[in-house]
């Protein structure tokens, strides 16, 4: 079985993000870049199936600026097969991402494509849901553990009331949850030897997809901030101010 | 300008994040909204109830049970055309279902809306909710998620809208429901809770999660958790708070052993009020915490348990 995983490269999610002073967006100028956590799940995810005999190849995809490449890089040298770089310096919002993964499943045909829920640069929670719709593929999104049996697959799903279980058939798309796995990291020898492992770099006009976006961002501004209180030395003293202060007991 | 909400509902009432997302479909034009599921009349008649709902479109089916994203995003698609705006809460159905739509319609879809400037511009928060995007969109049918801790719910009673049958739509079956396992709980649910207290990793196990209760039980509040207690094990997913869990906005939020994550704090800090019981006095929870207590949660939290018993 050969599994597809979609890695972007968003800003470290350690990083204090800043709006930039213009409100056109947010300072990436020597920003610290990583993979999107949920998409390191998903790539342990497929390295784990393809480690117990279940995925024969994963093709790990990353789409926009040429820097993308390290992501890629990053997915193999945790354990993916080869990569394919759509490389575009254009804002790509999800739908236009999934229009170019759709296409590059024409080209690849996987069994299984397993992507993070959200990217946590623009936490929009939308492009596996959007490129299985384009597939008119089945989705288990928000996974915390995925089966793949015969030519099915069960995904048990973190939803509001708890989990669930749905039985999906293949090909299919799974959106990674946090408790899915703990990514591996990569250790030298993988990194060293992936290296030497393909990237195959596309233009989305290669894919006849037009990329432009629907979403014009008009501003980017800072959130109202909150200000720190004041501590409270007793127990005793903080029931009294919740009470007569803040009134909300 | 029509607007169709579609609704999440449970044992016959629609839930309150809905309730949101109809507040928000208000600002936009007329509003119709989409019950869909099993056996759900009593769903519907609910529905009805809302006050400033114009219609109530009843999809009865066993397709529509589990609100599975498939068959739901079909049915959506289906009645788009009379809507110039689809909208839902940003619940896991929502989350779910309406991307998968919006790609059918062909549309960009605009996730965790927290603000409407005008029918096309929209304020949504990025990067955790450390910026707010204001954003507008060039696509003819608006499909849209609402964070729901942004806009005061509708009423649930006051309306007397109209029911009609949704025309029957061929139903996709890829994908089938296997089993549930649902957290169950006597409080009310986190993100519609008038006051929340969340464990972190801080409380050390599952069974010191108990301490929370007597306290929970005197406010009346829900009990959530950081993703390192989730993680942990010490209880079920559906208790995180955050940027990628639930996203509270009470009038009293409680961080009990919690450090402050920016993560966290997506998911709490547009609280009225917020209370930190944190041993490390540098821990950041306390730069967003109106009143805070720098002591060790396992003498702090029998001692709140008691002094609310008192008073
Ligand atoms: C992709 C991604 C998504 C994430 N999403 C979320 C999310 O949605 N929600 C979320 O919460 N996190 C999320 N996180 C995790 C987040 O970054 C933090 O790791 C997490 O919030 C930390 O949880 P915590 O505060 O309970 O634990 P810690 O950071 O370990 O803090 C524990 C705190 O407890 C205090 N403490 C310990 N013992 C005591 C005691 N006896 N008495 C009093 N205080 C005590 C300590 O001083 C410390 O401040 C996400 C991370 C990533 C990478």
């Amino acid at each position: 079985m050969k599994i597809l995983v979609p890695v972007k490269r968003v800003v470290d999610y350690n990083v204090k993000v800043r709006v930039k002073s213009d409100g056109t967006g947010v300072e990436t100028a020597g920003v610290k870049m990583s993979m999107n956590p949920f998409d390191e799940i998903a790539v342990e995810e497929a390295v784990r199936l393809k480690e117990k005999g279940v995925a024969t190849e994963i093709v790990a995809v990353s789409m926009g600026v040429a820097a993308s490449a390290e992501t890629i890089r990053t997915a193999l040298a945790m354990g993916a097969d080869r990569g394919i770089l759509v490389e575009t310096d254009v804002d790509l919002q999800p739908l236009a991402v999934a229009k170019l993964l759709k296409a590059i499943v024409a080209k690849e045909a996987p069994n299984l494509i397993i992507m993070g829920k959200q990217a946590i640069d623009d936490d929009m929670s939308a492009t596996g849901q959007m490129l299985a719709a384009l597939l008119g593929w089945p989705q288990g999104t928000f996974a915390s553990k995925v089966a793949i049996e015969g030519d099915g697959v069960t995904v048990v799903r973190e939803v509001d009331g708890g989990l669930e279980t749905v039985a999906l058939t293949l090909p299919a798309i799974v959106t990674t949850d946090l408790r899915l796995n703990e990514p591996r990291y990569a250790s030298l020898p993988n990194i060293m030897k992936a290296r030497k492992k393909p990237i195959e770099t596309l233009k989305p006009a290669d894919l006849g997809v037009d990329p432009a976006p629907r979403l014009t961002v008009l501003t980017v501004a800072e959130p109202p901030k909150r200000q720190a209180g004041v501590k409270v030395g007793s127990v005793a003293e903080l029931v009294a101010k919740l009470k007569t202060e803040a009134k909300v007991i | 300008m029509t607007a169709l909400v579609l609704l999440d509902h449970e044992a016959g009432s629609i839930k309150q994040p809905s309730r949101s997302a109809v507040a928000a479909a208000q600002k936009l034009g007329e509003v119709h909204v989409l019950v869909a599921g099993a056996g759900v009349q009593a769903a519907a008649d609910a529905a009805a109830r809302l006050p400033g709902v114009a219609k109530v479109i009843l999809a009865d089916a066993p397709a529509y049970d589990h609100a599975l994203a498939e068959p739901l995003a079909a049915l959506l698609v289906a009645l788009a055309p009379g809507y110039s705006h689809l909208l839902a809460a940003a619940t896991a159905i929502g989350k779910n279902v309406m991307p998968r739509a919006a790609a059918l319609l062909d549309a960009q879809p605009i996730s965790d809306i927290a603000g409407i400037v005008d029918a096309d511009t929209f304020i949504r928060p990025i990067y955790a909710g450390n910026a707010l995007a204001t954003v507008k969109s060039a696509d003819s049918k608006k499909v849209i998620t609402v964070r729901a801790a942004s806009f005061d719910p509708v009423a649930a009673e006051g309306g007397n809208a109209p029911i009609e049958a949704a025309p029957a739509v061929e139903t996709p079956s890829m994908s089938r429901f296997v089993s549930a396992e649902l957290s169950k709980s006597e409080r009310p649910e986190l993100t519609a809770a008038r006051v929340v207290i969340s464990g972190g990793r801080g409380m050390q196990s599952g069974d010191n999660f108990k301490l929370l209760e007597p306290i929970a039980d005197k406010l009346g509040a829900a009990v959530g958790a950081s993703r390192a207690a989730v993680d942990a094990g010490f209880v079920p997913n559906d208790y995180q708070v955050g940027q990628t869990g639930k996203i509270v906005a009470p009038e009293l939020y409680v961080a009990v052993g919690i450090s402050g994550a920016i993560q966290h704090l997506a998911g709490m800090k547009d609280s009225k009020v917020i209370v930190a019981i944190n041993k490390d006095e540098e821990a950041p929870i306390f730069q967003v915490a109106d009143y805070g207590l720098v002591a060790d949660l396992f003498t702090a939290l029998p001692e709140l348990a008691a002094e609310l018993e008192r008073s």
